[in-house]
């Protein structure tokens, strides 16, 4: 050995390999898809952030004027700053204004008159001192000679800076600030209610033989059929002004935290309640074995076996259901009443002031927490892999009467909650006026009578999600292929599978307000689109991309890492094999992944609420409208129709994966 | 073995491979003739597998050159390139049935149907399993996998047919038998074959050559007698087979000295008085009766048996003796010899070491894989 490592190797470059046509057609696609995650989300985003940096303000000492007599002698030159400073129309915070900002030259000259035979002129002082005539937008050290009824028409524009004025503001405005409490007080009481609630319900589920477990692992599955803000409509039916069983909370009011919680619970309870399934699901028997055969009595285990065992999932499950609460805007939207959140602020501040940059600021804190449990989750997530892969004996839970009922009870209590929200919705739609007129009727779902869209908005609603499931399982899933069966190129490869994994980062609002920065420029070539169903669609896909290229992934794990290198050595392009073994093989996660982006795309409110137009308002941000505008009862019909249409989508997946799949997949049974 | 007049199929030349600082070939240098079945031999993480997919083109090799059949070949991509290739998890895809698995590199080759068709049964009836054209890979059992991805390998006649591990994941029986069968089939198509194995039972049965591999070179190349009888190196007299591996000391250029005593032994070219290692088969231990002298046999040395183990087809015995000083010496002994001789432990016994047998290698070298 001694005498073998003393040779060297020769110096030089690595040689490299000639690309096929399969690799060229590999890295274009793998291009083609990283343009489309760029485009679709690290572009927005950027322009999103570098905006929040941007302040507007009027620099007066861009501009200078000249005013004649009525002969029309000029006299001396001054600046629009010497004249605020002599007549102080503006004080210094008032300089500040916002992108579009407009500032009529007429306000430094207090006896303009449009009548006189005055003639103004004005020029900037530097290039891009910009000023409008009329709607003409000028710029430049060229004096503009005009008469007094031109000069009028006159404003000088507002130049933009870079900085942290707008943060600075942000921060020392109490009312903004505020919502940040507000945001974490709400998201941790609920992430704290929601994982023990779904911890109780999964634990009954894995641990006890009680019955029924089928039927309760469906109902716990609803509130992800809805969306997030059906519980709000359902808490003003029972505890509102006019609610029901409103005396139940003894005074206290179901607008504000209150609310916000309850229903936080209800939307986020699917949720946890996979993630700490799965946790339990892969717990050991053997472990169980070895507590019972060393004495440890039931409740020794279970904070010994059972809690650590499940704890990857429990922190798991709380960073989701943390994210999810305080990225929400549907629901403190529908029931938050005075009380602010980040969610809210984000929509006020755009959709009220259209202060857009405000609008960005409160973008980037919200991307904080969010950021943060997904890094913390992505953390965990690796470590409970390990776990899995290890070699388990799964746990068969043995009868016990008594703590069987007590798993009845639970889930039962947890299940009447969930079935209650939603029969509550589904009354209050099919009365003629709760709670004054019981009569039955379909008044309600004469949505074309009410403001949100009319039944146009559901037509796009189901549109949406069907192309948005199409052609987002196809950009997905290929994507993901790239990602795992491509041989080199590996650089390219991490940037991408980084830029599919940054969407489960990034809150729906802060997508679709980076979406108006971005795709609202004219001087994007992409502008046409705005308001188009197109934006809606890439909208969706990015925003849940995440989920469904790991899920992709995932299967694509599963398939025997040399098929490529076989299909290669017999001469076949990968395509051939892409389409005749790997799609085949992974069918069930596609189909998978196309219920999810369906399913999202049906109840997603709050990525596409910055960007619908008229032509394509949806169902689900008609239910935030139609409450918006006090037509409660049509926004309670209109969400149990996305419930009804997301139970039908389910079962026909179902029906796909069972009926299609057995017939396709006869391999997978041994023979 | 082919006239050496002929060019070789395959030449590697001065092949490395580098994964950072570290280096899983080292100038690797490799004829292969056409129709010659090599293997690759070594244990894991030898470079056997990176020299394999470096003839593949799955991982590029750092430096160096390989042509095949007279064509460079050394950055063609694996698709450009003329090989057949069957992996240790058969990778056949689940969900096309064994026929279409087969034919699956016979299509998009303007190949009329028909004869596709004839071709896959031919195949099917090559690798013996003649009626199992329409299940799927699962239904069948893992030495029956094998034999489908070896007929989806050699259905496009490759100029060379690569193995990695192919026997590995299969039981020992099922092992023995299918290396027998792809030996027949590889003699029958005469196609060049490339097998990597880590298995010497395995490469001494089927190769022509066996290329010996450790730390990322060549130890030896040769035909498995010329290994297993002449290894070239310790590390290829201990990988392959057994032996014993005495401490001693050169004498003179045929002859070593343990303790007191001296042997003769196969020539070597150390220097008197250097220490060496000193190596023999335990099966190359000759026994005689106690007090055995010949005038033919030199080498003897008295013993006394310690432990002796039975292995079933022989004993394995532990002997000490003062000629070896220190060093106890492995012996195996057929059941007939123990009986005629009345070996037991504890008694005394007269072996020769034949001196051919008596091989010598420098101290120091690779005890990687010693017992």
């Amino acid at each position: 050995m001694a005498a073998v490592t003393d040779t060297l190797m020769p110096s030089g470059s690595l040689p490299r390999q000639r690309l096929d046509r399969d690799d060229l057609v590999k890295r274009g696609l793998m291009v083609v898809i990283s343009l489309y995650l760029i485009v679709s989300l690290a572009a927005p985003l950027y322009v999103m952030l570098s905006k929040s940096f941007s302040t507007y303000s009027f620099d007066l000492t861009r501009y200078e004027f000249q005013v004649s007599d009525a002969a029309g002698h000029f006299g001396q030159t001054t600046t629009a700053a010497v004249l605020n400073d002599r007549l102080s129309v503006l004080t210094r915070d008032k300089l500040a204004t916002n992108a579009d900002g407009r500032l009529a030259a007429t306000s430094f000259f207090p006896d303009f008159s449009f009548r006189s035979p005055v003639k103004y002129r004005i020029r900037g002082t530097t290039d891009d001192a910009a000023y409008l005539i009329g709607s003409d937008l000028h710029r430049g050290t060229e004096w503009q000679e005009l008469d007094s009824n031109t000069f009028r028409r006159v404003a000088l524009r507002s130049a933009r800076s870079t900085g942290i004025g707008n943060y600075v503001s942000y921060f020392s405005t109490p009312t903004l600030f505020r919502s940040i409490e507000n945001s974490l007080f709400i998201a941790v009481i609920s992430t704290a209610l929601t994982v023990g609630i779904a911890f109780g319900f999964a634990y009954a589920i894995s641990r006890s033989c009680m019955r029924f477990k089928g039927v309760f692992r469906l109902i716990a599955m609803a509130p992800i059929l809805v969306p997030s803000l059906l519980p709000g409509i359902a808490l003003i039916y029972l505890f509102g002004n006019q609610g029901m069983i409103r005396d139940v909370l003894f005074g206290a009011s179901i607008y504000g935290p209150l609310g916000i919680i309850i229903g936080s619970v209800f939307f986020t309870f699917p949720h946890a309640l996979i993630i700490i399934s799965t946790a339990l699901a892969i717990s050991d028997q053997r472990h169980y074995e070895a507590a019972a055969s060393l004495r440890a009595s039931k409740w020794r285990t279970f904070w010994t076996v059972t809690i650590p065992g499940a704890r990857f999932g429990l922190i798991s499950a709380a960073f989701v259901v943390f994210t999810l609460v305080i990225t929400d805007f549907g629901l403190p939207k529908v029931i938050g009443g005075q009380y602010n959140v980040l969610a809210v602020d984000i929509y006020k501040q755009v959709i009220g002031q259209q202060n857009f940059e405000m609008g960005a600021v409160v973008s980037v804190i919200l991307l904080v927490p969010a950021l943060a449990a997904f890094l913390v989750d992505r953390l965990v997530q690796k470590k409970q892999v390990a776990l899995l892969s290890a070699r388990s004996v799964p746990y068969a839970p043995k009868p016990n009467r008594k703590f069987d009922r007590l798993c009845l009870g639970w889930c039962s209590l947890v299940a009447a909650f969930i079935i209650g929200i939603l029969l509550v919705c589904q009354l209050a739609a099919l009365v003629k006026f709760w709670p004054y007129d019981l009569t039955p009727s379909l008044k309600n779902f004469a949505f074309n009578h009410m403001d949100g869209g009319g039944w146009g908005s559901y037509k796009n609603s189901i549109q949406l999600s069907g192309l948005t499931a199409i052609f987002g399982t196809i950009i997905v899933f290929t994507g993901a292929y790239m990602v795992e069966k491509t041989e080199g190129f590996w650089k390219g490869r991490a940037v991408f599978h980084f830029l599919a994994m940054l969407p489960m980062a990034v809150p729906g609002l802060v997508l679709g307000l980076a979406y108006i920065f971005f795709f609202n420029n004219p001087a994007n070539p992409l502008h046409p689109i705005y308001g188009t169903m197109a934006i809606l669609v890439i909208c969706t896909i990015t925003h849940f991309y995440t989920v469904g290229h790991l899920t992709a992934l995932t299967a694509l794990k599963q398939i025997d890492g040399e098929f490529e290198s076989v299909a290669s050595s017999l001469k076949q392009p990968f395509y051939k094999l892409f389409a005749r073994v790997t799609v085949p093989v992974c069918l069930p996660a596609i189909l998978d992944i196309s219920i999810y982006l369906f399913v999202n795309a049906m109840t997603t409110v709050s990525a596409v609420v910055f960007i619908y137009s008229t032509d394509t308002a949806l169902a689900s941000v008609a239910v935030l409208n139609m409450d918006d505008a006090g037509d409660i009862a049509p926004a309670a019909a209109m969400g149990m129709m996305i419930f009804y249409t997301n139970v039908v989508a389910r079962l026909v997946h179902a029906f796909l994966s069972r009926a299609v799949l057995s017939r396709t997949q006869a391999w997978r049974s041994r023979g | 073995m082919a006239p050496s007049s002929n060019p070789a199929y395959l030449q590697i030349s001065n092949l490395w491979k580098a994964f950072g600082e570290f280096h899983a070939l080292k100038d690797v240098s490799l004829d292969i003739k056409e129709g010659e079945f090599v293997c690759f031999l070594g244990p894991s993480g030898c470079g056997k597998t990176t020299l394999l997919r470096a003839v593949a083109g799955l991982d590029l090799q750092s430096r160096g050159t390989i042509r095949q059949g007279g064509r460079d070949i050394s950055t063609l991509p694996p698709s450009k390139r003329d090989y057949g290739i069957v992996f240790q998890s058969y990778a056949l895809f689940p969900n096309l049935t064994i026929a279409k698995n087969i034919a699956f590199g016979l299509e998009n080759t303007k190949r009329p149907k028909a004869e596709i068709e004839a071709r896959v049964k031919e195949l099917l009836a090559l690798v013996g399993l003649p009626d199992q054209a329409n299940k799927y890979p699962s239904q069948l059992s893992g030495g029956q996998q094998q034999r489908i991805a070896l007929a989806r390998a050699i259905a496009i006649s490759p100029g060379l047919l690569l193995l990695d591990e192919p026997l590995s994941a299969l039981d020992a029986k099922v092992r023995v038998h299918l290396r027998h069968e792809i030996k027949e089939l590889q003699r029958k198509l005469g196609v060049t074959t490339i097998m990597v194995t880590h298995d010497q039972e395995e490469a001494l049965s089927m190769a022509d050559r066996i290329v010996v591999m450790n730390h990322g070179v060549i130890e030896q190349v040769g035909t498995p007698t010329e290994i297993y009888r002449h290894p070239k190196t310790l590390f290829v007299a201990d990988f392959i087979g057994e032996t014993n591996k005495l401490q001693a000391r050169a004498t003179n250029k045929n002859g070593v000295a343990f303790g007191t005593g001296e042997l003769r032994c196969a020539p070597h070219s150390f220097d008197a008085d250097q220490p060496v290692i000193a190596a023999i088969r335990p099966e190359d231990v000759i026994p005689h009766e106690t007090g055995f002298k010949s005038g033919e046999a030199h080498n003897l040395i008295d013993v006394v048996i310690g432990e002796m183990e039975f292995l079933g087809s022989f004993w394995r015995t532990r002997l000490r003796g003062k000629k070896l000083g220190d060093e106890v010496l492995f012996a195996d002994f057929s059941i007939n010899a123990a009986r005629r001789l009345g070996l037991a432990e504890g008694g005394f016994l007269t072996v020769e070491l034949p001196a051919e047998r008596l091989l010598v290698f420098p101290q120091g070298g690779d005890h990687g894989s010693g017992h």
